[in-house]
């Protein structure tokens, strides 16, 4: 499953299909898991009529747990050692999100090998939603 | 946000792992995950976020008796402040958040959190007006005192909602 610094150089890539057609009920799943019961993020009416955007959002952390998932599949379960993110842009209902992830270095750090990752997620107009980095362990 | 108890329990990963739409198998089948690399079932990367389930004041939860800036009756159930500006509960979105793993957690763990502010800053924004970001660093510690994970957020207030156009 891990992957083999052998086996990786600066630029490979990674990319996942993290989800189709966002459904409001998977917003509402994350709020239940999470506990972020932000109303922004599954009251329609409050979203709209009172802070004024076009509908319910994502949170950003579902998309960085979706984007998460690309990662640990990639290099494997318990690897990571960092992973980071921007929120670039908000991620609606009916999305459709890939996320890739870059080979940016491959490093040793107290006689671990590591490989770093430029990380990305994208919507179906190829709008940037999610920028970051993630660090994780190889052999 | 400060949790004196966030007990790692392996339901609420199982449901975490669910909510992200992961279904590997070493969120929520023991048996298959004492056979990993991950030697029994671990959390995914950001499930200690869910730690805002043990902070008691998390004002992004409803709680009995207290208002509650989502709709029922009226669009809001919160009374507008005359002159309490606009943007209201609306205002404040997620930036930044950065994970750093000391190890990976496993049900059973006990943690505590601790966060303490971080810089603030702004900035000019070309769809939502003036920025306000600030930063908090939070500690999660397990039962024997060892730091696991540090995390550090940063939220953003925005002068109005967020541009589509």
């Amino acid at each position: 499953m891990a992957l083999k610094a052998s086996d990786l150089k600066v630029g490979d890539t990674h990319t996942a299909r993290l989800v189709d057609d966002l459904k409001r009920t998977q917003i509402v799943q994350y709020a239940g898991a999470s506990g972020d019961y932000n109303p922004l993020h599954s009251d329609e009416i409050f979203t709209t009529k009172v802070a004024g955007y076009p509908s319910v959002f994502a949170h950003g952390m579902l998309t960085m747990g979706m984007t998460g998932k690309m990662l640990t599949d990639y290099v494997g379960d318990a690897r990571l050692t960092k992973y980071g993110v921007r929120f670039t842009s908000q991620v609606w209902p009916g999305d459709t999100l890939d996320s890739t992830a870059t080979v940016k270095a491959l490093t040793e750090r107290d006689g671990v090998r590591l490989v770093e990752l430029d990380v990305r997620t994208v919507n179906q107009n190829g709008v940037e939603v999610l920028s970051g980095y993630a660090e994780a362990r190889v052999d | 946000m400060a949790v004196k108890t966030f007990p790692v329990e392996a339901s609420h990963i199982l449901m975490f792992a669910r909510s992200v739409g992961d279904g590997n198998p070493v969120y929520a089948d023991a048996d298959y995950a004492r056979t990993t690399e991950a030697g029994g079932i671990i959390a995914p990367p950001t499930f200690a976020q869910a730690s805002a389930q043990f902070d008691p004041d998390y004002f992004l939860r409803p709680k009995p008796g207290r208002p509650w800036f989502g709709s029922g009756k009226n669009p809001t159930g919160l009374v507008r402040e005359e002159g309490g500006g606009g943007g209201g509960a609306a205002a404040g979105l997620h930036a930044e958040q950065h994970f750093e793993y000391h190890r990976h957690l496993k049900p059973g763990d006990v943690l505590t959190a601790t966060s303490l502010p971080g810089k603030t800053w702004e900035k000019e924004g070309r769809r939502s007006g003036k920025l306000i970001f600030s930063e908090s660093v939070t500690e999660y510690r397990d039962q024997n005192g060892e730091l696991v994970i540090t995390a550090r957020g940063v939220g953003v207030r925005t002068e109005r909602p967020v541009d589509q156009k």
